[in-house]
């Protein structure tokens, strides 16, 4: 940021260039000619315009969220009651809501998702993994209120008619299958989060897999590895870039809204059991928006913004150390960057 | 290689270009809007979701009478609208439930006036197999079951007025909406009159945190979760039940009666409360007396400045609610446009109202 004045060069540019000093000047014009300036310098702001967004972003949510963060400071994240009649405002049921359907997606996609680009990649006969390739990324295209409306007219009538009554009749002494099986709930909030981000996981590391190189797959051959064997080799080789499709998925997951709202429920609780409605911090902006009158509550619902942004940007820094250390670990590989 | 340079080219130059058009088609547009006169004139208005499709039908109709009058509304819902005209981004805004004293206070432009346009309601639905009659259910038990205290459908106290449903011995299962609403803030607003122990625990509002039950996003949501889970029980806008043909249930009233959900019935509550409607017409009309009044019923509004800045725009403005609450509820006889129409006594208050609205004190209805 402290480079945004183009005229004015450091002294340590001035002096003649130790590598780590950022001359201005030369990073807009490398070639001296006049057309490459231009370019170069509408690219550059491209790219900080982007930059601003963000900042002004996160700024104005930060003003706005003032009151509520001064009428309830911290407690806001550990306060489990959302009134907005009595004007008492707590987070924890939506952050609780907000992850745990976001790692059950995760639970559910992660090993199906993994299991289709292997296929794809590794076994399919081509004539196979063309169409079913096509089929998937036909998925990722679906608008999220579709997924919304077959969850509720198909997705949650067959869930309470067949899978949850046995899942209580089995697993029904853990407290995750118990209580009233209404088929609309958290269980099927990540379930239909899990359908949604299964396409664009597999998407990915379809394309991961696939940039490891064939010699990769011949030496674990000449070795004499059987096809698991080999598939071992692949997945390691590719490990920084599946880290990444999932990252990818989770992204999705935590902030997807249309769908979730129209499945789960809608109930600011935290419940051990997975049948009980709940809510996710994404759903109750887009419920609750449009009618907050009253500065505390709109205040209240802003931190709520400021704090789902917030998760998903340290989501999204985990993950990229996650894909650093392990791309390190692997030796900086070139597949690595495919996520 | 060359071809594609001039297409290049040939893209540039119409990117250009249209850049340039819309610039100046903006700035016309803009240029245009201030004036008075003989120029159309625009105003802008936003809020409630419940009356927009009726609004729209008036908007369409009073524009090609009035070709050099253009009307938009958005509905963004009440809350939304609430804040738009209060900030002054729009000319009117429009709500369900009438403004709050403190956001009055709060409104920029001074004083602001409450123009009743149509009335709705607010029913109960539900899908349970083999009930065939209408269920009838007196307030009490309507609030207990959304409190969650009568928790199955073979309860004594459902039983005792519906002696001849097969009623299930089944878990009830409550669904109500989950974004805010107006049609949340009429509902509860009637079981906080109906039962004190509603108005301690819940209270009134268009987002109030529910004892029990499932939440559904919107009149659809709703609805798509009551036909969806057996043994359920909802509520949802007459218009859309009527539209949809939902089994609606019977409401007993004040006086005694119950009574079917109907645009006559929602007509008769607010004739029925004229008495207790104060000047400036923020009144609740539900749990009204009367024989024939249903009792979950209310008025929607449009708000606007009593001062307006702009005398072509306030002109342009109160023409329009005129029009509105005389000739625009001729269209509540449609029956796609399923909205009750104001009683006589409360059109003409309604005059009064619109006939108060000045610029620079002269009063604009009447100027010429």
């Amino acid at each position: 940021m402290r480079n945004l004045q183009p005229n004015a060069p450091t002294p340590a540019a001035a002096q003649g260039a130790s590598a780590r000093s950022w001359n201005w000047r030369r990073t807009l014009a490398p070639t001296g000619n006049t057309g490459d300036t231009v370019f170069r310098s509408i690219l550059f702001a491209c790219a900080f315009i982007l930059l601003l967004i963000v900042i002004i972003m996160i700024g104005a949510m930060a003003v706005n969220s003032l009151p509520s963060l001064r009428a309830f400071g911290f407690g806001f994240l550990t306060s489990q009651e959302w009134n907005p009649i009595a004007g008492k405002f707590g987070a924890l049921p939506f952050i609780y809501g907000t992850i745990l359907s976001s790692l059950l997606a995760l639970f559910i996609s992660v090993p199906l998702s993994l299991g289709i680009a292997i296929f794809l990649v590794e076994q399919a006969p081509r004539a196979l993994a063309r169409p079913v390739g096509f089929l998937v990324e036909l998925l990722a295209a679906i608008p999220s209120v579709v997924y919304g409306l077959w969850g509720i007219f198909v997705l949650a009538p067959a869930l309470r008619e067949t899978v949850e009554p046995s899942l209580a009749r089995w697993f029904g002494w853990l407290p995750f299958f118990q209580g009233n099986i209404t088929g609309i709930g958290l269980f099927t909030g990540g379930i239909i989060l899990a359908i949604m981000i299964t396409p664009i996981i597999t998407a990915v590391v379809r394309d991961v897999l696939a940039a490891v190189p064939v010699s990769q797959r011949e030496a674990a051959f000449a070795l004499g590895a059987t096809k698991w064997e080999t598939t071992r080799v692949v997945l390691t080789n590719g490990a920084a870039g599946i880290a990444g499709a999932i990252i990818l998925g989770l992204g999705r997951a935590i902030g997807e809204t249309m769908a979730v709202t129209m499945v789960i429920g809608n109930r600011a609780q935290i419940s051990a059991s997975l049948f009980e409605p709940s809510y996710t911090i994404a759903s109750v902006l887009a419920n609750e928006f449009t009618e907050a009158t009253g500065e505390l509550y709109l205040s209240a619902l802003i931190e709520l913004g400021l704090i789902l942004f917030l998760v998903t940007f340290t989501v999204n820094g985990v993950a990229r150390l996650l894909v650093w250390s392990v791309a390190h670990r692997a030796g900086g590989s070139s597949v690595g960057r495919a996520g | 290689m060359l071809f594609s340079e001039k297409i290049m080219r040939g893209a540039w130059l119409v990117a250009l270009l249209s850049i340039l058009v819309i610039a100046f088609g903006c700035s016309g547009q803009r240029g245009g809007e201030g004036v008075g006169g003989g120029g159309a004139v625009r105003l802008q208005g936003a809020g409630a979701t419940f009356p927009n499709p009726l609004y729209q039908k008036w908007l369409s109709e009073y524009g090609k009478a009035n070709p050099n009058v253009r009307i938009d509304y958005q509905s963004v819902g009440s809350g939304a609208g609430i804040r738009q005209i209060q900030e002054q981004t729009v000319d009117f805004g429009a709500s369900d439930a009438p403004m709050k004293d403190d956001d009055l206070g709060k409104a920029r432009g001074g004083q602001l006036l409450h123009i009743p346009t149509v009335l709705g309601a607010v029913v109960l639905t539900y899908n349970l197999q083999g009930v065939e009659q209408p269920l009838r259910f007196p307030p009490d038990v309507i609030a207990d079951i959304f409190l969650g205290r009568v928790k199955t459908w073979d309860d004594a106290r459902i039983k005792a007025d519906n002696p001849g449903a097969n009623l299930p011995a089944a878990p009830i299962t409550v669904v109500h909406r989950s974004d805010g609403s107006g049609t949340s803030a009429v509902f509860t607003d009637y079981l906080s009159k109906v039962s004190s122990e509603w108005k301690e625990k819940v209270g009134t509002g268009t987002s109030p945190t529910w004892p029990v039950g499932l939440g559904g996003k919107g009149n659809e949501g709703v609805s798509g979760l009551v036909k969806q889970t057996p043994n359920s029980i909802g509520y949802v806008e007459l218009a859309y039940a009527v539209q949809n043909k939902f089994p609606v249930a019977l409401i007993k009233n004040k006086s005694g009666n119950f009574v079917e959900p109907s645009l006559e019935a929602v007509t008769a509550a607010a004739a029925e409360s004229i008495s207790a409607t104060p000047e400036d017409m923020r009144v609740s009309i539900t749990d009204a007396a009367g024989a024939n009044a249903y009792p979950i019923a209310s008025y929607t509004y449009i708000l606007v400045y009593k001062d307006q800045k702009d005398a072509a725009k306030g002109k342009a403005l109160v023409d329009f609610l005129w029009w509105g609450i005389h000739e625009g509820q001729n269209f509540t006889k449609d029956p796609q446009y399923p909205y009750a129409a104001l009683p006589a006594e409360i059109v003409r208050r309604a005059e009064a109202q619109i006939n108060s609205v000045a610029s620079g004190g002269r009063a604009l209805r009447t100027a010429q």
